[in-house]
């Protein structure tokens, strides 16, 4: 069941309220092509002669490599290509922009490939490409490493201690006043801060103080990473692979291998999920250098252990939160430290945890310290609005206990202390057309809100918030000859943005959604776009797409008057067609298809291409509330209903929106009942499978309410806000207020397991 | 390397021989030998669903078993789920519902929710969650693809009466 709130009160530029087609829910362009198995993924290509590439892993969580020897790997037939850390190119300690965050090469590199020493379980040593499946796994078997076994460290505190095995020796803190002369596993301490904490605390009349943790999870995409890699002997590069952005691929395997990235042509596949496990490289570097030393095209697909084991989780994390408010509810200050684990390299987004924190809400006087610290796991990588749910599990928890101790409603304690549009963010900018009161009122109203709870039974509300992005992309949209259309874009579709991207041009454009074909584009076909991540696709793609389809109708409208024999401020385009505004001079309108028919008398082909760099991503809020039972005997949890209500700007295709409420909602329910990396005292995971991280399936759910709050954002055409990041910040806090309210108990770690449920109601 | 073996089977009505290794997968042998790659590994550890088939009537994870296994067997994929070009029910009401995103999990779901309404021309949520309970979807929630599960079936009642 879903809801649509509307606030018309800042309209986006184009919606006249006459929208045809933008907010409608019209069948997704490549939907046949998934629901018959015809759509092909990362691992469904195949090429003549293709070889197959594997990956040997370090078993040891640390150890230097003391020699690799590959002699007898070599030696056996159908093993083509072997390659180490040997066989790529130094690179310079410098950080690079290439999507959602910067990275810095030289880490990158090395968790492509280790050099000197391994840094997690897992940690990639060298590949074999070889003819078969078989072979290669016997090739990677006759690899003989020899290790010299460090001390390890998992645990953030534990690597944060001064007597920790240190993972870089030339890590120094940043971020101190003075640069520190000992290596630490403490990469980067951070620090945002307003006003003065301790008169907030003095005037407070109530202090509440806890400390939280979190463990690492992973995004779980069901498709494990995969590729397939050619290098010629001119060196020229083709690369099919499945991941967030194709342009990210080209730039990183450039960078890496050392290669001009117009050598290198990377055609997306479709991506079989990714929440922004997929916005780095792992096997893509490893392919090519495979495909160049072998002469053949080379095949590598993860396994879903290596998945778990060598592709990015989420940080674990340490938090501590302390409130202070006046008996009213008036938040008078917050004092927040951060510590995440950001596994073999720098690199948590701890910083966009700091930001988040307390984006919600509007409180004089606060400090937000954030540490990013290394470990001996694998290196984390984005996983849908970074690093927000860990801190707004802590800050939600803590509202949550603020409010009963001061009696409040805890809708009531969070709007007192909203931001609004005016306000000055806690990480900086002022807030403008934020839709915040409005969700938050979408769920005070809701039925659900007020709805009885019976024995064991608790109700939990969390509030979430998320940037979102825009940045640069690129569009084209192409019309043929008999007035139907193409739009080519940049960005790969991980979760419906075709069809959004063909709903906005045929808005403009005034095509049936029909007429309209979206293609995400390889590296050569189209310009640069920024990967997809941020939750910006739809807002800065969607602005390059209207752009372009907005300049096929004024060069349309030039057209029409050419034949028409009219003059260009005589020609309006209206539903597909151009007619002339003076009915005195009796011309019938021609469509897009005359149009397209004529355009050899009319100055050739129409198409157009537009390249921007969008600025003006609304932030996005989101309201949860979600009921839960737990059984006493198991401490097992059901989530027994579930509402989210959030500020969408507009639903472009209110399906998709909804479906990216709902599945972020699943992720987070994951992540707060039972999802987490478990490692033995060896720093091995011991979990790195589905059947033992277990991540929510069909029967642990029930359905999904969603609210579309609809405030507009005016720096959008048709008034979207990024949507796909947001859900999954409220839940984790959400579920663990609703297990509150129903035994009674604040549980402050997560995964909420069974035993640890058990635990806390044993010890009464 | 050991020898390869011949396999004749049906694979969505047709019949089919192909050579596999003794240990590949009937997975593999789909996806390697007979280029159907509609089937999916999500895990190869028969926890995700992403490679359901039906195996003589049967709802298997196609990882699960071997390829060998398949000789003078019938197996469905989701390529023999849409009849001359037309959609089953199923995939109609998948779309409808948007009931996918990134569609990784879909044709395993597809093929498991068929199995499901041959057994069971009415199921309850419950019984529609518990049976799909083997087939992970990361991105959807599972809310829109019971609601088309269940739309389908409402929907392949009507047409039986
Ligand atoms: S691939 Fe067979 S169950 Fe996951
Ligand atoms: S639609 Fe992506 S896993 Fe189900």
């Amino acid at each position: 069941m879903s809801d649509v709130l509307e606030r018309p009160a800042s309209s986006a530029p184009l919606d006249d309220g006459r929208l045809k087609i933008v907010g409608t829910r019209p069948i997704r362009p490549d939907g046949v092509d998934k629901v018959t198995g015809r759509a092909l993924y990362g691992a469904d290509l195949a090429m003549p002669g293709m070889l197959v590439g594997k990956v040997l892993r370090s078993p040891h969580p640390h150890a230097r490599i003391v020699s690799i020897d590959t002699r007898k790997a070599r030696a056996l037939p159908g093993v083509k290509a072997i390659i180490t850390g040997a066989d790529f190119p130094e690179l310079a300690d410098e950080e690079y922009e290439a999507g959602e965050s910067a990275s810095n090469l030289r880490d990158l590199a090395l968790n492509v490939m280790a050099r000197d020493k391994a840094l997690y379980n897992g940690h990639a040593l060298a590949a074999v490409a070889a003819t078969s499946s078989a072979v290669a796994d016997e090739a990677l078997s006759l690899i003989e490493v020899v290790y010299e076994v460090l001390p390890h460290v998992v645990a953030v505190e534990a690597a944060m201690a001064d007597d920790a095995p240190v993972l870089h020796d030339k890590l120094f803190t940043g971020g101190l006043k003075e640069k520190p002369t000992k290596a630490s596993n403490i990469a980067k301490r951070n620090e945002i801060k307003r006003g003065d904490l301790a008169a907030g605390f003095a005037e407070a009349d109530v202090i509440f103080e806890s400390r939280y943790d979190t463990a690492a999870t992973h995004q779980g995409y069901i498709e494990p990473h995969a590729c397939v890699a050619s290098m010629a002997s001119d060196g020229q590069c083709q690369v099919w692979s499945s991941s967030q952005g194709q342009f990210m691929i080209r730039t990183y395997c450039a960078k890496v291998l050392d290669i001009d990235a117009s050598s290198i042509r990377v055609t997306p596949a479709e991506i079989g999920g990714g929440f922004g496990g997929k916005t780095t490289v792992y096997l893509e570097p490893l392919a090519l250098a495979l495909s160049r030393q072998s002469g053949a095209p080379v095949k590598m697909v993860m396994t879903r252990d290596e998945v778990f084991r060598a592709s990015g989780p989420t940080s674990a994390s340490v938090m501590t939160v302390r409130l202070g408010a006046k008996a009213d509810g008036t938040l008078t200050a917050a004092d927040v430290e951060l510590k995440f684990q950001a596994g073999a390299f720098p690199g948590s987004p701890v910083g966009a945890a700091s930001m988040t924190a307390l984006a919600c809400y509007d409180i004089p006087n606060f400090s937000i310290v954030g540490y990013d610290v290394v470990t001996n796991t694998p290196k984390v990588a984005a996983y849908r609005a970074p690093g927000a749910p860990i801190s707004a599990f802590g800050v939600e928890s803590a509202m949550d206990d603020l409010a009963l101790t001061l009696g409040m409603d805890p809708i009531a304690l969070r709007e007192k202390n909203a931001v609004h549009d005016g306000t000055k963010a806690s990480y900086g900018p002022t807030f403008r057309n934020i839709g915040y009161a409005e969700t938050l009122e979408a769920i005070r109203s809701h039925p659900h809100y007020s709805a009885p709870l019976g024995p064991n039974q608790g109700r939990g509300v969390a509030v979430g918030f998320w940037f979102n992005v825009g940045g640069e992309s690129t569009a084209a949209v192409n019309i043929a000859e008999d007035g139907t259309a193409m739009v080519i874009t940049g960005n790969p579709d991980i979760g419906g943005s075709r069809a959004s991207m063909a709903m906005m041009a045929a808005e403009v454009l005034g095509l049936p959604i029909e007429k309209v074909r979206p293609i995400v584009a390889d590296t050569a076909s189209i310009g640069f776009s920024m990967l997809t991540g941020g939750s910006r696709t739809t807002f800065a793609v969607g602005m390059a797409v209207t752009q372009a389809a907005q300049k096929i109708v004024e060069d349309l409208k030039r057209r029409a008057a050419l034949l028409m024999d009219v003059s260009v401020d005589q020609v309006d385009w209206i539903y597909g067609a151009a007619v002339c505004t003076d009915v005195s001079k009796g011309k019938a309108d021609l469509s897009l298809a005359d149009l397209a028919a004529k355009s050899g008398q009319t100055g050739g082909p129409i198409g157009s291409q537009i390249s921007l760099n969008a600025q003006g991503a609304g932030p996005g809020f989101g309201v949860h509330v979600c009921d839960v039972e737990v059984d006493p005997e198991t401490g097992h949890v059901t989530i027994l209903r579930y509402t989210a209500a959030q500020d969408v700007g507009k639903a472009i295709h209110p399906s998709y929106v909804e479906g990216q409420i709902q599945g972020g909602v699943a992720q987070g329910v994951g992540w707060a009942l039972n999802e987490e990396y478990v490692f033995d005292t060896g720093g091995v995971m011991e979990n790195a499978g589905f059947l033992d991280y277990r991540v929510p399936v069909a029967s642990d759910l029930p359905m999904i309410d969603t609210v579309m709050v609809e405030v507009a954002n005016p720096r959008h055409p048709f008034g979207a806000k990024g949507v796909g990041e947001v859900p999954i910040v409220p839940p984790l806090a959400a579920v663990a207020n609703a297990v509150r309210g129903a035994i009674g108990k604040r549980m402050t770690s997560l995964p909420l397991s069974p035993p640890k449920i058990r635990a806390a109601i044993d010890a009464g | 390397m050991s020898k390869r073996t011949q396999v004749s089977a049906v694979v969505n009505g047709d019949p089919v021989d192909f050579l596999t290794d003794p240990g590949a997968t009937l997975l593999d042998a789909l996806r390697d030998e007979l280029g159907l790659t509609g089937s999916k590994e999500g895990c190869g550890s028969g926890d995700c669903g992403a490679c359901s088939v039906i195996l003589d009537g049967r709802l298997v994870c196609s990882c699960l078993v071997l390829a060998v296994e398949a000789e003078g067997r019938r197996v469905e994929t989701i390529e023999g789920m849409a009849e001359g070009g037309r959609l089953h029910i199923l995939q109609q009401k998948f779309l409808e519902h948007a009931a996918l995103q990134c569609g990784f999990c879909t044709p395993g779901i597809l093929v498991a929710a068929k199995a499901l309404l041959e057994v069971n021309p009415d199921p309850t949520e419950s019984e529609t969650r518990y049976w799909l309970a083997g087939n992970l979807c990361r991105c959807t929630g599972y809310d829109k693809i019971i609601r088309a599960v269940m739309d389908a079936a409402a929907e392949l009642r009507q047409v039986r009466v």
